[in-house]
Formats: C-alpha cells, sequence, structure tokens
C-alpha cells in the first residue's frame, strides 16, 4: 500500500508529503505519526509540505489533526514549506491553521523544535 | 461568449477528486492563468468536487474554457443526483456542515472565483457553477 514515509531524527519524526494526497493516505499518515511518538517518544514533528501545490481544508483539516494528537501525546507539530500562492488560497478559503506551528523552511521548523526540546529540559531540570 | 473546450469528468472516488484537480491545473496552465490564480481555482475545484463525492454521493465535473472577447477564463460545473440543498444560505456559511468536515468548501470556494451559483433541489441533486476570469 502506498504510504507516506515518517523518518526518525533523534527526537524528531521527519515528513515530507509529496503525493496528491487523499483520504486513505491522509488518515494513514494520521495513524504512523502517533504510532511513532508513542514508540519512539518522539517531542516533534516536521512536516514539509513545501512539494504540495495546494491544500484545501482536507488537508489543512489533516494537518490540525496531526498537530492536535501529537500534542496530546507530547509531541509539538512544525508545518514547513508553503508556497506563497497556497498561502494566499488557504488564507482566502478562510483557513488559516491556528493552531498549527509554521515556519519557512526546514531549517527554521528545526531550529523551533529543537529550541522546544532544551526548553523542556531545562524547564524539568528546574521543576527537579 | 464561446466556449473553446469542453471536458467531462467523473466524480466518484476519492482518486477523481485528485483526477479533477489535475485536469483544473492543465487547463488554468493552458489559459496562462496566474500561479496564483492556478492555485485558486485547483483548490476550489477539489473543495467542490469532494463536496460532490461527500455530500452528493459522487456525480461529475465538467470543465470549459471560455472566450469573451479579450477575457478567457475556466468555468467548472459540479454535479450530483444527491439528497440537494435544502438552504443555500446556511450551506455557504462558513462553518456550517451536516457532514464531518469544517464547513468552509462552499463559502471559500466561492471566495475563491469570480463567478459563483448554486442550483439544487432536494431529493433531486445539486449543480454548483464556478468560473474564474482572467
Amino acid at each position: 500500500m502506498e504510504r507516506i514515509p515518517v523518518l526518525r531524527m533523534g527526537s524528531l519524526l521527519l515528513i515530507t508529503i509529496q503525493v496528491d494526497m487523499h483520504d486513505k493516505l491522509a488518515l494513514q499518515l494520521q495513524d504512523d505519526v502517533t504510532e511513532r511518538i508513542s514508540d519512539w517518544g518522539s517531542t516533534g514533528v516536521l512536516i514539509d509540505i513545501s512539494s504540495l501545490e495546494i491544500v484545501d481544508s482536507f488537508i489543512g483539516r489533516m494537518l490540525a489533526n496531526i498537530a492536535g494528537m501529537s500534542r496530546v501525546l507530547g509531541a509539538e507539530t512544525v508545518v514547513v514549506g508553503m508556497q506563497p500562492a497556497v498561502a494566499i488560497t488557504l488564507v482566502e478559503l478562510g483557513m488559516s491553521l491556528a493552531g498549527v506551528r509554521t515556519a519557512l523552511s526546514v531549517e527554521a521548523g528545526m531550529e523551533l523544535l529543537y529550541g522546544n526540546a532544551i526548553t523542556g529540559s531545562e524547564n524539568e531540570r528546574t521543576e527537579a | 461568449m464561446s466556449v473553446l473546450k469542453r471536458e467531462v469528468l467523473p466524480v466518484k472516488t476519492s482518486n477523481d477528486v485528485v483526477l479533477a484537480r489535475q485536469k483544473v491545473r492543465q487547463l488554468a496552465v493552458e489559459l496562462r492563468f496566474s500561479l496564483v490564480d492556478q492555485t485558486k481555482l485547483v483548490t476550489a475545484a477539489s473543495e467542490l468536487a469532494r463536496n460532490a463525492l461527500d455530500h452528493g454521493k459522487g456525480g461529475t465535473m465538467t470543465v470549459e474554457t471560455l472566450v469573451n472577447g479579450a477575457r478567457s477564463g475556466l468555468k467548472m460545473i459540479f454535479e450530483d443526483q444527491g439528497p440537494g440543498i435544502p438552504s443555500i444560505e446556511d450551506a455557504l456559511k462558513d462553518g456550517y456542515t451536516t457532514g464531518s468536515g469544517m464547513g468552509l468548501g462552499l463559502g471559500g470556494s466561492k471566495r475563491l472565483v469570480n463567478d459563483f451559483s448554486i442550483e439544487s433541489e432536494v431529493g433531486k441533486g445539486t449543480r454548483i457553477t464556478a468560473v474564474r476570469w482572467k
């Protein structure tokens, strides 16, 4: 079965969406991400959508769902690489992806997530 | 106003939604729409095709390339024989949904095109027409 790969990089999960999404693929991805977070104890999820030519409300909802599910499991999600034309269209459509953190590039997204991890562990130390 | 090209595609499965998007993209490129306009057209096509599939139990998409004097445009017609829309006014409100979606499909698509109309009869089906001019 067709599947979007979920890669592990240290405490992060990396996902690059390159194919034209359809329902089953989106649901499979939600399953895979939540399972990996739970198996590997990942603290961050980075989703690269730079190859996506459109984001409609279906894909927008999927991104919001993944971010929500991951948060409940203790991992932050950052969506990176949205094309400008996609951003214009998405907002006009009425979706601003509230609740989903975004960054321009994979690098910027990683910085956000690593920043989180560092602050997170410092907090733990202070608490201890 | 004349129609240069007309094609009819089925919208019966989730994969048909992908094919409908690709067809609209291809025609929008042929008409030399800007990248932002192409993106708006393809996104509207995706929303409306999914709407026909999820709420209308599937149907067809007809795409036409239009010429009106010096202007060219792309017209998309989505037809289904589903349950119809009891209140078009409600259906166009953002956040209104009878399914599991976010209720952005119809109102959102309307904002992405220039001309937009819905004809619907309860028990018979729905026809949604959307045009974007260059």
